[in-house]
C-alpha cells in the first residue's frame, strides 16, 4: 500500500475538474489559479469525431482541439493539486470517465447567456457522486442574474453551492476553489 | 497504415482516427509496460541506462530531474498522453526513472488534508 503522506519522497497529487460548455472560461479558470502556465495535455482518439461546436455567443473562439488544459498548485511538502479542464463537447466523455476517476471534486463553469450548456457536466458530476459546486461566469454581455433564480433554473439540490466569479481574475477565481473545499469539508463523501 | 496529413493541427484516417507520428517515437506501441496515469508522478533516479537513449527517451528523461507528474511530461513532450507513458514506463522499466501511481484512496476527503488546501489557497489571494 503506498504511503499517501510523502514519505516516499513523493507528494500526492490531488485532482479537480473545470467543466463546463464550450467557451464558458474553463481554460481561462485554470490560467488564472494556476501556478505554471497552462499546459496541455492530449488523449488520443480511438474513434475519428463529429459534429460542430455551437459558437453562438462564443467570442474569440474559433478553434477547439481535443486535449486537457491543466494547471498545477502547490499546497505543501505533500500535497499538489492539478486543475484539468475537462473537454468540453459531450462527443468527449469517454475522457470524463478517465478523468474523473479519484477527482476531488468539481467546478461547473456556467454562462447565465447559455446556461443548459452546463446540464451535462451537472448531471454526470451527480451520477458519479462527484462533490461539485457551480460558478457562475460573469461575461459583460451577461445579464446578472440572482443566484437563487439560477439555482432554480438549475434545478440545482439545494446543498450544491452556486458562487458568482470572473474566471479571468486569479482572486476570484481562488475564491471559487476555496468555497469548493469548504463544501468537501461540509459535506460527507459520498463513499 | 495510410497517414493523411490534411491539417495542421489534426491528421485524420476514417479508420483510426487522429493520427500519428506519436507511433513512430512509440514504436507502434499503443500500451505502456507499467500501469501509469496522468498523475502518476515521476523522478530520475539518476542512473542512465546502459547503451544509447533515443532523442525521446532522452528528452523524457531530462524533464524528470525533479518530482513531476505523466501529463506535465506529456504536456512538454508535446506528446499524447499515452506515448509519454510509454516512453516513461520505458524508463521505469530500465530503472532511469521511479514512479508511483496516484492512491484511489487518496486524501480527498481527509478534513487535515482540506484546511491545509484552503490555508494554502488562502494565501495566493
Ligand atoms: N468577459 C469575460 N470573458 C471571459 C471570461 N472568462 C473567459 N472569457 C473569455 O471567453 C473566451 C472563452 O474562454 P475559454 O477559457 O477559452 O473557454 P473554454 O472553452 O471553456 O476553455 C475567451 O476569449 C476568454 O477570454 C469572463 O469571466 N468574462
Ligand atoms: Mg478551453
Amino acid at each position: 500500500m503506498p504511503s499517501n503522506n510523502g514519505s516516499d519522497g513523493f507528494p500526492s497529487a490531488l485532482k479537480l475538474l473545470i467543466a463546463g460548455g464550450f467557451g464558458v472560461g474553463k481554460t481561462t479558470f485554470v490560467g488564472s489559479v494556476s501556478e505554471i502556465e497552462p499546459l496541455r495535455t492530449e488523449e488520443l482518439l480511438t474513434t475519428a469525431s463529429v459534429g460542430t461546436d455551437r459558437l453562438t455567443g462564443v467570442e474569440q473562439k474559433s478553434t477547439t482541439t481535443v486535449a486537457m488544459d491543466f494547471g498545477r498548485i502547490t499546497i505543501s511538502r505533500d500535497h499538489v493539486l492539478y486543475l484539468f479542464g475537462t473537454p468540453g463537447q459531450e462527443r468527449f466523455w469517454f475522457m470524463w470517465d478517465e478523468l474523473s476517476g479519484g477527482a476531488m471534486g468539481a467546478v461547473v463553469l456556467a454562462d447565465t447567456r447559455r446556461l443548459a450548456d452546463c446540464f451535462p457536466a451537472v448531471d454526470f458530476f451527480e451520477s458519479r457522486g462527484i462533490r461539485f459546486l457551480v460558478a457562475v461566469n460573469e461575461f459583460d454581455s451577461g445579464i446578472r442574474y440572482e443566484l437563487d433564480d439560477l439555482r432554480s433554473a438549475l434545478d440545482l439540490k439545494p446543498d450544491i453551492p452556486i458562487v458568482h466569479c470572473d474566471a479571468r481574475d486569479q482572486r476570484s477565481a481562488t475564491g471559487v476553489l476555496i468555497s469548493l473545499m469548504h463544501h468537501l469539508l461540509a459535506s460527507q463523501a459520498p463513499r | 497504415m495510410r497517414i493523411s496529413e490534411t491539417d495542421d493541427d489534426n491528421w485524420f484516417d476514417d479508420a483510426a482516427g487522429r493520427l500519428i507520428r506519436p507511433y513512430t517515437v512509440s514504436n507502434g506501441r499503443t500500451e505502456p509496460s507499467i500501469r501509469m496515469e496522468l498523475l502518476s508522478m515521476v523522478i530520475a533516479t539518476g542512473r542512465r541506462p546502459h547503451g544509447h537513449l533515443g532523442p525521446d527517451h532522452s528528452q523524457a528523461l531530462d524533464l524528470c530531474s525533479g518530482v513531476t507528474t505523466v501529463a506535465e511530461i506529456a504536456a512538454r513532450l508535446r506528446l499524447p498522453a499515452v506515448v509519454a507513458k510509454i516512453l516513461l514506463s520505458d524508463l521505469a522499466g530500465w530503472g532511469a526513472v521511479d514512479t508511483r501511481a496516484p492512491d484511489p484512496m487518496a486524501d480527498n476527503s481527509n478534513p487535515a488534508v482540506l484546511e491545509t488546501i484552503i490555508y494554502a489557497l488562502k494565501q495566493r489571494l
